[in-house]
């Protein structure tokens, strides 16, 4: 037994190197890929930075590039890219007259609320749902599953302005745009849950019903347990370990989401930033924040997998 | 006294069948009654609506269902969550689905033990690794830390067992307890289950085979399309079984006491019963409009004309040997490693024309990769295969490409090795045309194949995922044909299939061995079908082979210990003398 | 049981997709009205008998809007997803079958791929490509073309080792005819099914885009365009931010419940 502990934690460690070793890959696999695209965009970059109405003189311009390295070759400006990212430097943004790297910080905290609230709610609207309607036959489970799909056909842009109409308009109950503090969260919070709610109410439900149909379950009922036991203490462990795998789909959207409902709310934000970079081809300020989302991507990643280990010890050994 | 357990015309519905009929039977204390009958017959149904969990959609009636004195058929829920566990424990098949494979042995036996007995949260853990203890688990301690998929089958299934027992229930009812299991360890759960028997408690075994509850059971009753069709005391069944079915049964336990006779009687395709006649009447060569109309007498014998005296068997076609044959296989010190354990270490074989070699061995032994490399589609590390002359391990694919027609295989699991995209026809058309044969002449070739089989032409235009089990094999066989090959690699061609269609494809391979010269490599785990089907037996253990003999010479003096063991363990219809 | 109870919903479905196709094909089989004219004496009517969804602020009828925004809009999301499953099924099947380097670099810059959020992705591409509905079509591929490439791959390995390939060999078959008898159809199932549902997003995401500025433009009927122009009015016209909306919905409604039926017959044929 003694000889495995230390072969056990080295092979841990092993583990935990290669990890990072991914997650270093991935970051700066997203990092060239953000670099040939801007090395790809059509037309010149001195323009885009300039803005359609000016006409400056071949100096200034001239200028221009030089402060941007335009002028080096593209090896080159490859890698100063990478050695300045190193340092946590994005560079300065074409539009916003300030680094990549404040403009992303600003719009984080807004954008982080909204995505945590919107976990919360749709979690709990899932888990709600898939536990209640699990195996049931009948009324109770066709209208689950019928919620569901609904849910996740909702585009978001139109659920946003159907809630806006709805209870800012018609009711006014909560603000029509932006503000701050809860109330103002609530609307644009729920919007970016319920497609979410639904994707995960669906892969908990069929979860539960995978784990309620295999023999443990009948195991577990020969043995005197009741229905809800077998349900909370077995099935529901059963039923969280598909749910993992979707982790980086629920990053994506809830990225994805934001760029929508924060538009629709006109609140401030990552994904405002996001829609406001690509329109006005501001790189700079795109590409960081490809390489956050790819960062929040693997870091969730990797705490998914660890809770996955945590429940199922089939993978540990 | 009354006996423990009372079931009188029990019934079971699903919407739109009817699982179980009129089932009748009663059951003592320290007393064993197996239930046999293939899948479908409804055994394992039956089993679950005695602690109520036939099912949501399930409609159970009967005249009489007592426990103990108390009437089971007005429980509620309530009143069922105390039978079940507390004084009706159930094991079912397979611990590693059966046993929550997210949690530890340990707290599955605790869960049991608290839903039933009020064990002080500190004795908690004494009383877990004690019930490990009785049912045989050795080390408790360590094995209650570990999860169902850390344990061996044999360990995994005493842990099923222990947890069962933790409410020390009066009758304990076991659903195929060892069907997943290894001869030798199956032997063992046995022995558990019998002392089981001996402390007092009622067992009620479920299972497919006959010869594994023989050594076991008081009483065999005998299902069949959900009526009980027989029941008796064990050697009454197995001495002189009366209904046509359990005879059918029986002579179709391959054994090699059974060599050279057929396994399965000469198959009759009756027209179906009506919905109260007897079900076996569409299989009964003694079916008549009598049996086809009205329900068979009640029990212990539901047969409107049953058989008397010893089952007779049949001779089968006669398989020559040849004298002196021309060797067709050599296998030759081969060894195959995967990642760095070994799966095959030094095994050398031969065949000869026209002879059945058969490898027997239980899981994990080698035996797998040993056919494989015998097909060539693995490449042994080291050692040589020749056939018919040629260095056939050592061509590249390319080279081996033209001489593939004359070694084909078949595998266990038949729907996995058919393209699901394509028919029957479709896909016997693609083997003859590989094997040269040129288009026009498919069809009919395809059609003379399925005859060949035992199947009628109709099968053609079916996919393969339509057919039944026995079906599908048949197919595969007639595949393998299609380029009249001389040797046939058969890796556990019959264990995914019930015992009567089991005994249809021995008879099959046997008569086209006959009919065709056929050698065959032939794999299992069950030494009773490579006792009937072969003419020497290599027996394989931890990846190499311990011993290689004539059938017969084996079977009466094993030379390796090993064999020895194996060969101890297994079940056989014989009655012990004791 | 419970096919009779879904039977219904997929006749519906089919019944919704088959009144899409004419739509988009042939609106004038269900309005006379132009979607663009604009009449600045029917402003802002609410839905009525005249106007069965009301009219924007140039006057323009709502219900005339929806149905010739059939075309514009299920064309982008059916051209993306097209696009995404062909291209994703090249690049998988190239991944799977050429070999250790390839693999490694096709997989290397999916997964990279797969770490962003598609939205995103898209936001990216039409940066560099500039808006306008067939550059939102390469977007939206673009997006989706990763997940696919991984399917394709992982079927096709999938299908290689499987018993119907291994068996093919003990007959004597060739690489060439088995990759292709075999593997690619074999493979190509799962991946058409996925893109069955794959549609619906991609119908989701073209809204969204248009909704954004990216792909149709005013005056455009296209959904998304028309829930942007409404969006500024809704305090005054609540049925501007309804109707458009609601076709979007039902659009993906019905493809997805006709998707998963296909899906399960799929699985039902397949497994037996």
């Amino acid at each position: 037994m003694k000889t495995q502990a230390p072969s056990r934690r080295a092979r841990a460690l092993r583990a935990g190197a290669a990890r990072l070793a991914g997650v270093v890959a991935v970051l700066w696999g997203a990092a060239t890929l953000a670099f040939l695209a801007l090395a790809l965009i059509p037309g010149d970059p001195v323009t885009i930075l300039l803005g359609p109405f000016t006409t400056a003189s071949q100096e200034i311009r001239d200028q221009i590039a030089a402060d941007h390295d335009l002028d080096k070759p593209l090896y080159q400006r490859y890698l100063i890219y990478l050695g300045n990212l190193v340092t946590g430097d994005m560079g300065e943004s074409y539009q916003l007259q300030k680094p990549v790297f404040d403009a992303l910080a600003e719009a984080l905290g807004p954008t982080v609320e909204l995505a945590l609230a919107a976990v919360v709610i749709a979690v709990g609207i899932a888990v709600v749902s898939a536990v209640l309607t699990a195996g049931r036959e009948g009324r109770l489970h066709r209208l689950a599953t019928a919620w569901e799909l609904i849910a996740v056909s909702l585009p978001s842009h139109w659920l946003g302005i159907l809630l806006l109409t709805a209870f800012s308009f018609q009711l006014k109950i909560f603000p029509v745009v932006g503000g701050s503090g809860a109330a103002a969260l609530v609307l644009p919070a729920l919007t970016l849950a319920l497609p979410i709610a639904g994707v995960l109410a669906q892969v908990l439900r069929e979860g539960l019903e995978a784990a309620l149909a295999q023999p443990f379950a009948v195991t577990a009922r020969a043995r005197g347990l009741s229905r809800r036991e077998v349900r909370l203490r077995h099935a529901l462990r059963h039923a969280a370990v598909p749910l993992a795998t979707l982790s980086g789909w629920l990053a994506g959207t809830l990225l994805g989401g934001a760029v929508i409902v924060e538009t629709v709310f006109g609140r401030p934000g990552f994904g405002a930033l996001a829609l406001q970079s690509a329109m006005n081809k501001d790189m700079p300020v795109l590409i960081g924040i490809v390489l956050v989302s790819a960062l929040v991507f693997v870091v969730l990643s990797a705490l998914i997998d660890a809770f996955h280990l945590l429940v199922d010890p089939r993978l540990r050994t | 006294m009354s006996p423990l357990l009372t079931v009188d015309g029990l019934g079971v519905t699903f919407p739109g069948t009817h699982a179980v009929r009129d089932v009748s039977f009663t059951l003592d204390k320290g007393e064993c009654l197996a239930i046999v009958g293939e899948s479908g017959s409804g055994k394992s149904v039956t089993a679950r609506s005695l602690v109520g969990l036939a099912g949501d959609t399930a409609g159970v009636t009967a005249r009489t269902l007592e426990f103990d004195g108390t009437d089971l058929t007005g429980l509620g829920e309530r009143g069922w969550r105390r039978v079940r566990g507390g004084r009706i424990g159930l094991v079912l098949q397979d611990a590693l689905v059966s046993l929550d494979p997210l949690r530890t042995v340990g707290a599955e036996i605790a869960e049991a033990l608290r839903a039933h007995r009020d064990v002080p949260r500190a004795q908690v853990r004494g009383e877990v690794l004690r019930l490990l203890e009785r049912a045989g688990v050795p080390e408790p301690e360590v094995r209650a830390g570990q999860y169902p998929h850390q344990l061996s089958g044999g360990l995994r299934q005493r842990a099923l067992i222990a947890s069962a027992l933790a409410g020390d229930p009066d009758l304990l009812i076991a659903d195929e307890p060892t069907t997943a299991l290894d001869v030798t360890v199956q032997a063992r759960v046995l022995d558990l289950l019998d002392q089981l028997k001996a402390e007092g408690r009622a067992l009620l075994l479920i299972s497919h085979d006959l010869a594994v509850v023989s050594r076991l059971a008081d009483r065999v009753a005998v299902m069949y399309g959900g009526l009980l069709v027989e029941e008796g005391s064990t050697r009454e069944i197995l001495d002189g079984p009366r209904h046509p079915y359990t005879r059918a049964l029986a002579a179709a336990v391959p054994s090699a006491a059974a060599r050279g006779t057929r396994l399965a009687p000469v198959r009759h395709v009756g027209e179906p019963a009506l919905a109260d006649g007897c079900p076996y009447a569409a299989r009964c060569a003694r079916a008549d409009d009598l049996c086809r109309t009205t329900p068979p007498p009640p029990a212990p014998l539901r047969c409107h004309h049953p058989e008397r005296g010893p089952v007779l068997r049949v001779v089968g076609p006669a398989v020559e040997r040849p004298e002196a044959g021309e060797r067709l296989l050599t296998v030759e010190g081969v060894s195959k490693a995967y990642g760095g354990r070994p799966a095959v270490r030094d095994a050398s074989l031969y065949l000869d024309r026209g002879e059945a070699l058969g490898v027997v061995g239980e899981s994990g032994s080698g035996k797998t990769t040993l056919a494989r490399i015998a097909l060539g589609l693995v490449k042994p590390d080291s050692g040589t295969v020749t056939f018919a002359g040629v260095p056939w391990s050592e061509l590249p694919e390319r080279r081996r490409r033209p001489l593939r027609r004359r070694v084909q295989t078949i595998v266990q699991d038949p729907l996995g090795s058919f393209d699901p995209r394509h028919d029957s026809g479709a896909l016997l058309g693609e083997a003859l045309g590989l094997a040269g044969v040129p288009r026009s002449a498919r069809r009919a070739r395809a059609a003379d194949l399925l005859d060949r089989v035992g199947l009628p032409s109709s099968v053609a235009r079916r996919r393969p995922a339509e057919l039944s089990g026995g079906q599908r094999q048949r197919v595969a066989i007639a595949r393998a044909l299609a380029s009249e090959p001389e040797l046939i690699v058969c890796d556990e061609p019959v264990s995914a299939l019930d015992v009567s269609v089991q005994a249809q494809i021995l008879d099959l391979l046997t008569a086209l061995r006959a009919d065709l010269s056929l050698s065959l490599l032939f794999i299992s785990h069950d030494l009773g079908v490579i006792a009937h089907i072969s003419d020497r037996v290599a027996v394989m253990k931890d990846a190499e082979i311990v011993e290689t003999e004539e059938t017969v010479r084996l079977l009466s003096s094993p030379a390796h210990p090993y064999s020895r063991d194996l060969f101890a363990a297994v079940p056989s219809l014989a009655v012990d003398p004791a | 049981m419970r096919d009779r109870l879904r039977r219904p919903s997929l006749v519906l479905a089919w019944a919704a997709l088959a009144l899409l196709a004419l739509a988009a094909l042939f609106p004038g089989l269900f309005t006379g009205r132009s979607p663009i004219e604009v009449d600045a004496a029917l402003s802002l009517r609410p839905p009525g008998p005249d106007h069965w969804f009301g009219t924007d602020q140039l006057g323009r009828d709502q219900y005339a809007r929806v149905v010739h925004g059939a075309r514009p809009s299920l064309v982008i999301g059916l051209g993306a997803i097209l696009f995404a499953v062909a291209a994703g099924a090249l690049y998988g099947l190239a991944s799977a079958l050429l070999g250790r380097f390839a693999d490694r670099v096709l997989m290397g810059v999916a997964d990279i791929l797969l770490a962003l959020p598609q939205l995103l992705l898209a936001l990216v591409a039409l940066a560099v490509l500039g808006s306008g509905q067939v550059n939102v079509m390469i977007a939206i591929a673009l997006a989706f073309l990763p997940g696919y490439a991984r399917l394709m791959r992982a079927e096709a390995r999938v299908v290689r080792t499987s018993g119907y390939v291994e068996t093919s060999v003990t007959l004597g078959q060739g690489p060439v005819a088995r990759a292709f008898r075999h593997v690619l159809p074999n493979a190509l199932g799962p991946l058409l099914i996925l893109a069955s549902a794959g549609f619906g997003m991609s119908l989701i995401a073209a809204s969204a885009l248009s909704f954004l500025g990216f792909g149709a433009e005013p005056p455009s009927p296209e959904w998304g365009v028309m829930l942007a122009e409404g969006r500024a009015l809704l305090q005054s016209a609540w049925w501007l931010g309804v109707f458009p909306g609601a076709a979007i919905t039902l659009t993906v409604v019905a493809v997805t419940i006709a998707g998963r039926a296909a899906q399960a017959r799929f699985t039902r044929r397949t497994a037996g």
